[in-house]
């Protein structure tokens, strides 16, 4: 390996780096400043023009906290839907043999093929019309209760488990529900958190169908108040540009810690088995 | 795949297990009836969330439809291809596909060179790793909507972009220029999506064979060629992935116009499909029209997938 080579590529390298990271930084500079600086000088903090005001504005106008609470409980019946079937179906698809298997195997891959939007008008009509669940967390929750990705990842971590660790259990006098609570949850530890992570992410940030659904104010999710005010009323605040970057550093942040401080579970080959089946 | 374990019913097994799961029984259940059992709440599931409207988006898509109050019986009449009809013979469907066209052909390329120009430079790098891996994720792991906010700052009349680019800025600005609106959103979801295909491409790194570097090396090619000879043709399956990830990405824009260019504006030249099954859909009440919209533009993609498999899959997939 040459040394022009290993220069070209810490550019390459620092290039990206700096393009990936600079809208963020942008983000906190502008959230503090008291009026818009949008000259090159502006990038770099102002001492004259630091201000919290931002945070309290964005604040007046949308209930942070309300959506950040909104936005917890959406990501968590989420969460607690993808592992309870995800658990369950990937320990049922590889441990177990009953009839009906190959053919749920098959569901599982082909729901993932299914685009979103193709079911959102239909789940829209279904969930706010029919089921009057608009407004409700059950009806944000529903659509993504169940996460197939998730079904193949426990799959794939239950296949590496042997049989006869199951079949000895049984042997000792283990029933069935012994063998899942007892022995296989707690082999797929790693993995759980892994499809936490995951997941998080999913309904954290999701903005559309929530969207849809939540017409009241204090049912909205973070996401969804912070879309609603940057194309709605963001013209009539004093300054815009602040209140929206304050609410969009709130919206980032939980995200953003949990996947800093957990990046290394962040696995390539997790997502890759999960992506491809 | 469903074993019926007839030839040799495991005697010894059915002891252990009372409550008469006899052989006949397993014959039709499977040696592990519970797997059913386990399993049923989830198939629930998929036939509520997904096989029931899936059926219900291509019944709309066929008959006049239209909200009407909860338990009310009225009559939605059988409109055959009326609504694919009124659907394909709008300039303004016929424009949001247009759009979609345009950022995917700005967008799919621009993403597979980066990300794999990106994922080869990093998986030799040796300083820095952890931080470059976090640089590179974060637009990834944070929501559109607030990524937005600082895009909009970044590209508007006055924002740090066009104070750059002094007289070179284009008039109108960035997002509200009908030539400029799309490139931007496309630029945007390249650089917001970028990591997540650059992990993809890491992992495919991780199994092209070293010999295959060694041997190029010996025959005396450089970086470069080694790069085009080895590493593009040993990642074809990844980036055969990356190109329909990408593709169904695209064809499901819908915060991004809705939020950058204020709901696909400047007079609809970045409305996209999706965008606009919202609008009939939801806001105007015809979700049969909008249902028509989301056929379209399902087929559309399974034919652009299907060309991206047959002439980027090589002989192999």
């Amino acid at each position: 390996m040459s040394r022009g080579q290993n220069i070209l590529r810490g550019v390459v390298l620092t290039v990206g780096a700096v393009a990936f990271l600079f809208p963020f930084y942008y983000m906190i500079i502008g959230s503090l400043q008291a009026s818009p600086d949008s000259t090159p000088g502006g990038a770099f903090p102002n001492p004259a023009n630091l201000t919290l005001e931002n945070y309290t504005d964005i604040n007046s106008r949308i209930n942070l906290m309300r959506g950040l609470l909104n936005s917890g409980i959406f990501t968590g019946g989420v969460i607690v839907g993808t592992l309870v079937f995800g658990v369950l179906v990937g320990y049922a698809l590889a441990q177990l043999q009953w009839r009906g298997r190959g053919v749920t195997f098959a569901l599982v891959l082909l729901v993932q093929v299914v685009p979103f939007q193709l079911l959102m008008i239909p789940l829209y009509v279904m969930i706010a019309r029919d089921y009057g669940l608009a407004d409700n967390y059950l009806g944000m929750i529903l659509p993504f209760a169940i996460n197939s990705t998730a079904v193949i990842i426990f799959r794939q971590y239950f296949l590496q488990v042997p049989r006869d660790l199951f079949d000895a259990a049984r042997i000792d006098g283990a029933g069935e529900l012994t063998v899942l609570t007892k022995i296989a949850i707690p082999l797929v530890r790693p993995a759980i958190l892994t499809v936490v992570l995951l997941t998080f992410i999913g309904p954290w940030n999701e903005f559309l169908w929530p969207f849809l659904v939540t017409k009241e104010a204090s049912m909205q999710p973070l996401a969804v108040a912070l879309a609603n005010y940057i194309s709605n009323v963001a013209a009539t605040a004093a300054n815009p540009f602040g209140a929206v970057l304050a609410g969009a550093c709130v919206l980032a942040a939980p995200a953003v810690l949990l996947f800093i401080v957990f990046q290394r579970h962040f696995v390539s080959t997790d997502i890759g088995s999960g992506v491809k089946g | 795949m469903s074993t019926t374990a007839t030839a040799n019913p495991a005697a010894g097994r059915s002891t252990r297990s009372p409550g008469g799961r006899g052989p006949r029984r397993r014959a039709l259940l499977g040696k592990n009836p519970i797997g059913l059992l386990l399993s049923a709440p989830y198939l629930v599931f998929v036939i509520v969330v997904f096989a029931y409207p899936l059926v219900f988006a291509v019944y709309m898509a066929f008959h006049d439809y239209f909200f009407a109050a909860p338990g009310a019986q009225v009559d939605r009449p059988f409109v055959g291809l009326a609504n694919f009809q009124e659907v394909l013979s709008d300039p303004a469907v016929i424009r949001s596909f247009g759009n979609v066209g345009v950022f995917l052909l700005i967008n799919v390329p621009l993403t597979v060179v980066l990300s794999l120009v990106l994922a080869t430079a990093l998986n030799k790098a040796v300083h820095g790793r952890t931080f470059l891996r976090v640089a590179y994720y974060v637009p990834y792991v944070t929501a559109s909507v607030a990524v937005v906010g600082v895009w909009l700052f970044l590209f508007s009349g006055s924002g740090l972009v066009n104070q750059l680019l002094g007289p070179l800025a284009p008039d109108p600005s960035w997002l509200i220029s009908p030539t400029w609106a799309m490139p931007t959103i496309a630029l945007f979801v390249t650089w917001k999506q970028l990591g997540f295909y650059i992990l993809l491409y890491l992992a495919a790194l991780q199994s092209v064979s070293k010999e295959l570097y060694e041997a190029a090396s010996t025959d005396g090619a450089g970086a470069v060629r080694s790069f085009f000879s080895v590493t593009i043709p040993g990642v074809r399956p990844a980036t055969v992935l990356v190109l329909l990830l990408s593709t169904v990405t695209g064809a499901n824009l819908f915060t991004e116009p809705y939020l950058l260019t204020g709901g696909g504006g400047p007079n609809g030249a970045s409305t996209s499909p999706v965008l606009l099954m919202y609008q009939k859909g939801i806001e105007q009440g015809h979700p049969g029209t909008a249902s028509a919209i989301g056929i379209v533009l399902v087929i559309g993609v399974l034919i652009i997938a299907f060309l991206q498999r047959k002439f980027a899959g090589g002989d192999e997939s």
